[in-house]
């Protein structure tokens, strides 16, 4: 199974898989309990096996800002392919989400979600145009909508809004 | 991407094609560095009709937004409307009866001939044969009448609705579907007898444009674009979703590569969904199209969700990010030509225009959903 | 007849009148046959059957304004559609239409035809190069190779002709074929030569004169998919409305020659019917063959730049020099 697969791939990245496995496992069972957990104490680094009837998706992996290079790498070889790169801004928590999916072309159904966690002050992030080439319009609208800029990228400038464009549309806190 | 070799400023020059030109169908602009006829490079500059539908996915409400999904895509809207209320019905946890189901499929698959019809005779308008349009639209038409019968519009339709839909199906809409069937199949002998066969048509798509499996994974290409390539890809399959799994039909696949392939998938899928449509007219069954208790207000529990079904055009995704409140906290758009487009500049490096832009008429490109 | 200025005045005024008309009503012409193969009516408002579309359209047309794009070059921009329209017209005075009817019976008239024929390359490239724009030069670069690998096919045809006459005048290669069907020099075993290569040197001609019209499937000058309008993307008005015209005129002067050589001219074809004036023959013949260039027009898509190139280079030189060489034998043998 891929799910599998890919779950031990991955587990490499987390120094005690063990204790994260089992402690994110614990609140996998009831949906409003890790809601509930999440408000309170802000999600750890790790692996989450989601229901794929509720979510629409498999794994669900956040990683460090430093092991987002590492990790897609890792996706990459196990044959997956690039859906969307797209951010989330969580205000208060002072913070910026951005969101990897990645899907299989063959019937061995798993979708990948990585997600990494970043300052919202000064959002930066590495590029992975060199895994994914299909990555650069991906993260040029990212870096549009929520001016995340993607270091290393060779063509950070506006896709999708206007060239002149110094504002963020998806920010929170953007006023038109 | 391969840096390709770097000529002299003045002995290459830079053309533009687009914002406004015939072939991009239309507002979409690619700057192309020329070498006479031979392109150098490409770079495709979108965003030209972009409307933000992301924040107005934040500002509106679940309902409110619902109607914006079908503006995205004006060829093939019903398919993108059927992901977003797959999505949110999934995220709120309503119940669809079963007759609400089929008869949504039924339609997205009728819009989805529809969508191919069009691409159809566009594509063969791009290669320079004007008249396939013609026929193509004529038969585009039995589908837009008998939809707008049902749903009420032609182009942008608002037919479902979160756990059901808005109007039943009748005897007539039926009767329409099984004389429009055999209608429709001969005409796809007809359009194979005019174009397909003819050796100009042959001879301008065979080996044009390759585009490997790996380039397709790389960019994440998805509907004839992959399948063309050889990767057996179609979302209804791959991650079965409403009743698709309860139906007969084939993916056409073909290994190769070029812009023949592509074609040849995309007609290969008028077949396959008229299959379907017959399918589900027969197996229709009686009850309810609405739940009996359809939530008034929708407001998905906390957590993200993410729907993925196949449109017309290809892999649409779409992604909710819920806080709970009766706003999406963030609503993502994953559009198919999106991925598909931006394979464009890599492929077609070293290709005459002519070839590169028969390549870009065999990637169904629809400007207002690559731009959102 | 005598060359006196007031018989070339009236020559000249007829020859301009009669491709006038047949280029405003060939448009006509190819929008009803257009809309009959796609299911359409085509213009049927202005006029029974829409036959007042054209003179309305000339109207509009002479009614807009000339707008000479900024950086182009004046002298060349305004000299590019006359220089596309007046050989064409210059082309009909030696065109004879029955025994009798001819402007000017030339003794080159075949020479004269072609010398006026490759102006039309000129004019394209002074279009696109004086419009100043991307396209157009594109555009004209590819007219004009598209000229030249074609003209040559053309012109070794027509020597095969004009080797079996002895003549390049227009009148006598039609008298060299009068007496039925099997004489015109289309079928294969034309009596008195033998030649089985005949009907293919008249495809060959055929598919040039398509190419040296520029008309599909080999539009590549005004591949509007790819290069806007092509060498004619910066013209309006009337400027645009010669260069249409010019088109037009050409593929008359083309069928007509298509008929002239290899299609018996004004001869009936069966001596049995040849009570009918010759001239209606005549008409009759260049009008299948426009009826048939329509029809080739909306049913094939276009093709590529290097396939027209390798079709003529590769396949129709080739062709065509060896049946002049195999026409050259037969003359000797026979």
């Amino acid at each position: 199974m891929i799910v599998e697969k890919t779950r031990k791939a991955l587990e490499a990245l987390f120094p005690q898989p063990e204790q994260e496995e089992s402690s994110a496992e614990k609140i996998e069972p009831s949906e409003q309990e890790e809601a509930e957990q999440k408000e309170e104490t802000p999600r750890q680094n790790g692996i989450i096996e989601r229901d794929y009837s509720v979510h629409g998706y498999h794994l669900d992996v956040q990683v460090d800002p430093a092991q987002l290079y590492v990790a897609v790498k890792i996706i990459d070889e196990l044959d997956y392919f690039i859906e969307s790169i797209t951010g989330v801004d969580w205000i208060k928590e002072n913070q910026m989400e951005v969101i990897y999916d990645f899907s299989r072309y063959d019937f061995d159904l798993c979708r990948v979600v990585i997600r990494t966690r970043i300052d919202r002050e000064d959002p930066k992030l590495p590029t992975i145009t060199p895994i994914y080439a299909g990555a650069n319009w991906h993260e040029r609208e990212t870096h549009d909508f929520f001016g995340i800029k993607f270091e290393g990228h060779p063509h950070l400038i506006p896709l999708l809004l206007p060239e002149d464009a110094d504002f963020h549309p998806l920010l929170k806190d953007f006023k038109a | 991407m391969s840096v390709p070799i770097r000529l002299q400023p003045d002995e290459t020059f830079i053309l533009n094609v687009g914002p406004q030109h015939p072939a991009t169908h239309g507002v979409l602009r690619v700057k192309m560095e020329m070498d006479g006829e031979y392109i150098v490079s490409a770079e495709t500059v979108i965003g030209y009709i972009h409307r933000m539908h992301e924040k107005m996915g934040e500002i509106k409400t679940y309902p409110q937004f619902y109607m914006n999904l079908s503006r995205m895509d004006y060829l093939g809207a019903l398919g993108y409307s059927h992901g977003h209320v797959l999505l949110i019905e999934k995220a709120a946890g309503i119940e669809v009866p079963e007759r609400a189901e089929y008869i949504r499929a039924i339609t997205v698959e009728l819009n989805r001939i529809a969508s191919h019809l069009f691409w159809f005779g566009a594509f063969v308008m791009d290669l320079g044969g004007f008249s396939p349009l013609m026929y193509a639209l004529q038969d585009r038409e039995y589908i837009l009448d008998m939809l707008e019968r049902i749903t009420g519009s032609r182009l942008t339709y608002s037919y479902y609705r979160f756990g059901g839909l808005y109007n039943d199906i009748d005897d007539q809409f039926i009767e329409s579907v099984k004389k429009f069937i055999p209608r429709m199949r001969k005409s796809l002998k007809k359009y194979h007898k005019l174009v397909t066969g003819n050796i100009i048509f042959r001879k301008r798509l065979e080996g044009n444009a390759i585009l490997s499996k790996e380039t397709c994974r790389k960019y994440g290409a998805s509907s004839a674009v992959a399948r063309g390539s050889g990767i057996n890809y179609d979302v209804r399959r791959n991650e079965p979703y409403s009743v698709y799994p309860e139906f007969n039909f084939d993916i056409p696949v073909y290994h190769e590569c070029d812009s023949m392939a592509r074609y040849k998938v995309r007609m290969d899928e008028i077949e396959q969904s008229l299959r379907i449509i017959e399918q589900g007219i027969a197996k229709l069954p009686d009850g309810p199209i609405m739940p009996k208790k359809a939530p008034k207000i929708i407001k998905p529990p906390k957590g993200d969700y993410y729907q993925a079904v196949e449109t017309a055009r290809g892999n649409f995704g779409i992604r909710l990010v819920s806080d709970g409140t009766k706003n999406p906290y963030r609503l993502k758009l994953r559009s198919p030509t999106y991925s598909n487009m931006h394979l464009f500049d890599e492929t077609c490096t070293g290709l005459l225009i002519m070839d590169a832009l028969a390549f870009m008429g065999s990637l169904d490109l629809v400007i207002p959903e690559i731009d959102r | 007849m005598e060359l006196t200025l007031l018989n070339v005045v009236i020559a000249v005024t007829i020859a301009i009148g009669f491709a006038a008309l047949n280029a405003a009503y060939l448009v006509w012409a190819e929008r009803r046959g257009a809309g009959r193969i796609q299911n359409r009516p085509g213009p049927n408002i202005n006029g029974p059957l829409g036959l007042l579309q054209p003179p309305l359209d000339g109207i509009k047309l002479m009614a807009k304004q000339l707008i000479i794009p900024g950086g182009a070059d004046k002298a060349l921009f305004i000299a590019a559609p006359v220089l596309a329209m007046a050989p064409a017209i210059v082309s009909f005075v030696t065109l004879p239409f029955s025994d009798t009817i001819i402007a000017h019976n030339l003794n080159i008239g075949v020479l004269a035809i072609f010398a006026f024929a490759s102006l039309g390359g000129i004019s394209l490239l002074f279009a696109g190069w004086s419009s100043r724009n991307k396209y157009a030069v594109m555009s004209s670069v590819r007219a004009v190779s598209q000229a030249i690998a074609y003209e040559i096919p053309m012109l070794v045809t027509v020597i095969t002709v004009v080797l079996i006459t002895g003549t390049m005048n227009l009148m006598e290669i039609v008298e060299a074929q009068k007496g039925g069907i099997w004489n015109w020099y289309f079928f294969p075993f034309t009596s008195g030569l033998y030649n089985p290569l005949m009907t293919m040197s008249f495809l060959i001609f055929f598919i040039c004169a398509l190419a040296e019209t520029n008309r599909a499937p080999f539009d590549l000058g005004e591949a509007e998919s790819e290069l806007v309008a092509g060498f004619h993307t910066e013209y309006g008005s009337m400027g645009f409305g010669l260069f249409f015209m010019g088109e037009y005129a050409n593929i008359v002067i083309g069928s007509c020659l298509t008929t002239l050589l290899f299609l018996g001219g004004w001869d009936a074809p069966l001596p049995v019917l040849s009570f009918i004036p010759g001239v209606v023959w005549f008409l009759i013949k260049i009008y299948l063959i426009i009826a048939t260039i329509i029809w080739i027009r909306w049913t094939f898509p276009r093709t590529t730049i290097y396939g027209l190139l390798n079709l003529s280079w590769k396949i129709l030189i080739p062709l065509s020099l060896f049946n002049l060489l195999l026409t050259a034998g037969l003359l000797k043998v026979v």
